[in-house]
């Protein structure tokens, strides 16, 4: 019942604003709702029973369709950033000059898209609530975006339309290679080891083009960074921050589990691509001029580091993935929200006409510094803690973790775009807030007091999982454990390796004992919903 | 329970009534006629609903010729729902028909205007239930006669008379390759019916190359009904010239009628691999020039003529992937999408043409009509939660079942270019300034519940296909 609210009280909203209901009452009101909501059903998950609150209505079943929602760990922290990201961006709008209605409206829409999506346990809903956002970013970017808004518009809908469409194919396929008679459109009955090994490859790889252009995976990213600097800040904090992260969501629920043989032998490939996210898009995000475009570059750059834990194939990278997402859509929308405040406020965004800023706006450049602390992923906020996991679990990746290959050499080299990231996002904040003022005629006012209600809470999120990242491991881990455990088999091997999950993971709890995986190799068919740990062994203290 | 055939003879004698009406009764306001049509189709589209589907193998000699199987049924259905949508979009057209054909009173010619779709709708309705050549043959010609009067309609526009021409003479060639593919099937057969050809099929001795060629002359006659490539050519000036209400019952109803008759024709002729190779081959150009010649239009009815042809190509890949429940589906969401752009673009282009531009700024003119634009064209190019979405999972979803993966690859091309020119339409509805002078636009309250109605059924269904599939059984 829960997850039907937090999906249809954004939409409902959204139609309530275009019969004419008060648009920013309205909008503000629905997303408080949302969130609290989303608070309610984190409070009362329990991480260890599988899909929760789900509510199913039977709609075909000649097609095997059924309208499901559900939540897993997983799912669960997709919802929360997504409500915490509403709140924030609907906070941030402020005066809109015309269509206001619209305007919220089509927000709204993209939200309850995006929860619906990452809340349908249904592939046909979960493919069709993704959709739902593309008409209101096609409208977003056109009528009330920046610069050259048509074309980036224009770019950004057939871009992801078609994406979309490939991904559809791609679940086609998925559906229909499971023997017809367990074929099933639904999350929970799709299970490990039914699409035979020589159909995976195909499967995976069309899934990983039809996701990898949502997700802006680099040979398809162009139209990532020109729809971001151009979309109205809250479009681009909506979705930057929550919608791109339905492909890669979508990567975790379906090809991570049911198609372990394609990862495999895609592997190279994704790791070749998602290096030239961090090594090559990072270089040219340095080489941006404009606070906007940097910001849309460095958006798809991160999203290498998220490829790399999915593409670990091992509970600590994929956990470490699913972390870094949430805390990646945290950061960033604050970005793009604070630019925005900056937009309205000087005449160009160029770097070279900006500087000084943090004496006219302090709150603005504290806010836009704690941004940019949390996207390089100091030590406090949740990047950090979700990026080292990634790291830790790519080195010792899940196929082949005994020789020193082709994940390593990639986990070496994604190390630089650290290294990178603290480049461009200090040189930016630098030549943004400090300096001489370029601009010195215009008097240009702090954001209003106001606005610390949607800063406070994506930063007090980004910090509370950067210093407590269990509160999502532990909801996490299960989903997870599930898919991994029977696919392969980790034995520590070295104290290293112990000491890094060790940070991150409860002991008792999560891990039956060290050796990851597991004892129930003779599973046979596993469902992808959660189910009870085995009986849990002490984790033994130190090898 | 009615007897079948009890409907086309329904359809036929309301026409022949409103006739008489008009022609002996001259004060009447025509407009009275076209509300009559409206209520006599309704109560036999009622009355469908009370006809017991019969068994194709019953063996009285009446139901060899005349199928009223489920399949027929519902396209039975279709043809009268899109005539009764075209019947209400004429009463909005009406006012240009007789400045059309020069006529001395406003209402001069509207009368006939109103009954000829009728005829043209019991031709439809034979034709989803011809199962032997002859009647396929006979109802046929009775759709495209009336279809050759309607198109031509509007007499004193140059553009109609060459529509008019052009379909005339596309049309009787089209009908001559019909009749020589019959007689060459009849020659290699000795049958005229269906069933009994594909049984000839399996007979020791059979002519196939001559049975193939017949097939193949009588695919051509069908391709030119659904608008398939290389048989369109006729298809972008007819559906501009022709008067629009006219257009948009040549490209639903038309269309949904070739494609029935191709179902059943195809029937025993696709265990011949040939044939199969030059369906896909047909499929995949139909798909490539119907979208890729849409993309630069920029007027609205000629760009729905070809989104017309490039929808005749996804239904394509449904035939040829042997799923009928794919192709019904797609035809009612295609039926619904493009009813309703059709009736918004009657109401729009009134005043201004048919160009882009007369779209540019409806969303201050008329929220209303704008937002069933965004519906139509959102559902045309495929957005979930649209009839047209559902229609493109199944096709896509036969496809793969089929293993045509290369058709499935030509498909995700041409709907990225259909997101293209769909969109160019949205484009103008919501980013461009309306022109300066513009009077708000009037929508009759039937109207407006008409389209309503089409809004409702492209969502509802494009959630919930379950009628639709109850409807097929």
């Amino acid at each position: 019942m829960l997850p039907l609210l937090v999906t249809f009280i954004p939409i409902v909203a959204a139609i309530l604003i275009m019969i004419g209901s008060p648009a920013r009452f309205t909008a503000l009101a629905a997303s408080v709702l949302t969130l609290l909501i989303t608070a309610i059903i984190f409070l009362r998950f329990n991480a260890f029973s599988g899909f929760q609150f789900i509510k199913s209505f039977p709609i075909s079943t000649e097609l095997h369709l059924n309208f499901a929602l559900g939540v897993d760990g997983l799912s669960l922290l997709m919802i929360l950033l997504a409500a915490i990201v509403l709140v924030a961006a609907v906070w941030f709008t402020g005066e809109i000059e015309h269509h206001e209605n619209a305007f919220y409206a089509c927000l709204l829409f993209i939200a309850g898209g995006a929860i619906g999506a990452f809340a349908s346990l249904n592939l046909f809903f979960f493919y069709a609530f993704h959709e739902l956002a593309l008409i209101p970013t096609f409208l977003l970017i056109g009528i009330w975006g920046t610069g050259n808004r048509r074309a980036a518009a224009w770019k950004v809908t057939i871009y992801l339309a078609l994406g979309s469409i490939i991904l559809l194919v791609g679940l086609i396929m998925l559906y229909r290679a499971v023997p017809a008679s367990a074929r099933s459109l639904d999350l929970r009955i799709l299970q490990a080891g039914q699409i035979p090994a020589s159909m995976q490859s195909s499967i995976y790889l069309v899934l990983l083009i039809g996701f990898g252009i949502l997700i802006s995976l680099v040979p398809f990213h162009t139209w990532a960074p020109e729809a971001y600097a151009s979309a109205p800040a809250p479009a681009a904090m909506l979705h930057a921050g929550v919608l791109k992260k339905f492909g890669l969501y979508g990567l975790l629920r379906l090809a991570v589990p049911l198609l372990p043989e394609g990862a495999r032998q895609w592997s190279w490939l994704l790791l070749v691509l998602l290096l030239a996210n961090i090594i090559y898009i990072g270089l040219v995000t340095i080489a941006q001029r404009r606070l906007d475009w940097m910001l849309g570059y460095s958006s798809v750059m991160h999203m290498g580091y998220i490829f790399l834990g999915i593409a670990s194939a091992n509970v600590l990278g994929t956990t470490g993935a699913a972390i870094l997402m949430f805390a990646h859509g945290l950061s960033i929308a604050l970005l793009f929200g604070i630019t925005g405040e900056i937009r309205k406020r000087v005449a160009s965004l160029d770097f070279d006409a900006m500087g000084g800023l943090a004496k006219a706006m302090p709150l603005g450049a504290f806010a836009f510094g704690l941004g940019v602390f949390a996207a390089i992923g100091l030590p406090g906020f949740a990047n950090f803690a979700a990026e080292i996991m990634v790291v830790f679990g790519a080195f010792r990746n899940g196929f082949d973790y005994q020789h020193f290959h082709i994940f390593q050499w990639a986990t070496l080299l994604a190390l630089w775009g650290v290294v990178i990231s603290a480049v461009y996002m200090l040189r930016a904040y630098r030549r943004t807030f400090f300096g001489s003022s370029a601009e010195s005629g215009l008097v240009i006012t702090d954001i209003s007091p106001g606005f610390r209600v949607p800063i406070a809470l994506l930063v007090v999120a980004s910090l509370l999982l950067g210093f407590f990242p269990q509160i999502a491991v532990n909801r996490l881990m299960p989903t997870f454990r599930n898919y991994f455990n029977e696919a392969l088999e980790l034995k520590p091997t070295s104290g290293m390796r112990q000491d890094a999950i060790a940070c991150f993971v409860p002991k008792e709890r999560l891990f039956p004992n060290c050796r990851l995986i597991s004892r129930s190799a003779a599973g046979g068919r596993r469902s992808l919903a959660g189910r009870p740990l085995e009986t849990a062994v002490p984790w033994p203290a130190t090898q | 329970m009615i007897s079948a055939p009890y409907l086309e003879v329904a359809v036929l004698v309301l026409g022949t009534v409103i006739l008489l009406i008009e022609s002996f009764s001259s004060k009447l306001d025509r407009r009275y006629l076209g509300y009559a049509a409206l209520v006599g189709l309704s109560v036999i589209f009622l009355a469908t609903f009370f006809v017991a589907p019969q068994s194709t193998t019953s063996t009285a000699p009446f139901w060899n010729f005349y199928a009223a199987d489920a399949l027929a049924l519902f396209f039975k259905r279709i043809a009268l729902v899109t005539t009764a949508a075209v019947i209400l979009m004429m009463l909005d057209f009406a006012r240009l028909v007789s400045v059309g054909i020069g006529g001395v009173t406003e209402q001069s010619g509207v009368g006939e205007f109103f009954t000829l779709p009728l005829f043209t709708c019991a031709g439809l309705m034979w034709m989803s239930s011809a199962i032997d050549f002859v009647l396929i043959f006979v109802s046929l010609e009775l759709v495209t006669i009336s279809f050759y009067v309607l198109v031509g309609f509007t007499r004193r526009n140059p553009a109609s008379l060459e529509a008019a021409v052009k379909y005339l003479v596309l049309s009787a060639i089209a009908t001559g390759f019909l009749v020589y593919g019959i007689t060459w099937i009849f020659g290699a057969t000795g049958e005229t019916n269906l069933q009994k050809i594909a049984r000839a099929f399996s007979r020791p001795g059979l002519e196939e190359n001559a049975a193939l060629f017949g097939g193949v002359l009588v695919i051509v006659a069908l391709g030119f009904k659904i608008a398939a490539v290389p048989f369109h050519i006729w298809v972008a000036d007819v559906y501009q010239g022709a008067p629009t209400p006219v257009t948009a019952f040549l490209s639903v109803g038309s269309k949904a009628a070739g494609f029935i008759v191709l179902l059943r024709v195809l029937q025993p002729f696709l265990i011949l691999p040939q044939m199969q190779t030059l369906l896909v081959a047909i499929t995949v150009l139909t798909l490539i020039y119907g979208n890729l010649a849409a993309l630069p239009q920029t007027n609205v009815k000629r760009l729905l003529a070809y989104s017309s042809i490039a929808h005749a190509g996804y239904l394509l890949v449904a035939v040829v992937s042997f799923s009928g429940r794919a192709v019904a589906f797609y035809l009612v969401a295609y039926l619904l999408m493009t009813l309703l752009s059709f009736a918004v673009l009657i109401l729009v282009s009134q005043p201004g043409g048919d160009q882009l531009e007369s779209f540019a700024g409806l969303s201050q003119r008329s929220p209303f009509l704008a937002f069933a634009m965004l519906v139509a064209m959102a559902s045309l190019a495929g957005v979930p939660f649209t009839a047209g979405f559902l229609g493109k999972f199944l096709v896509f979803d036969a496809a793969i079942a089929a293993h045509h993966f290369g058709l499935v690859v030509v498909a995700i091309v041409t709907v990225g270019a259909g997101f293209y020119y769909y969109f160019k339409v949205v484009r103008a509805i919501y980013w461009d300034a309306p022109p300066p002078s513009t009077d708000k636009i009037i929508v009759s309250p039937l109207t407006r519940v008409a389209i309503i109605a089409l809004i409702a059924g492209t969502f509802v269904l494009g959630v919930y296909p379950q009628p639709i599939f109850d409807a097929l059984r």
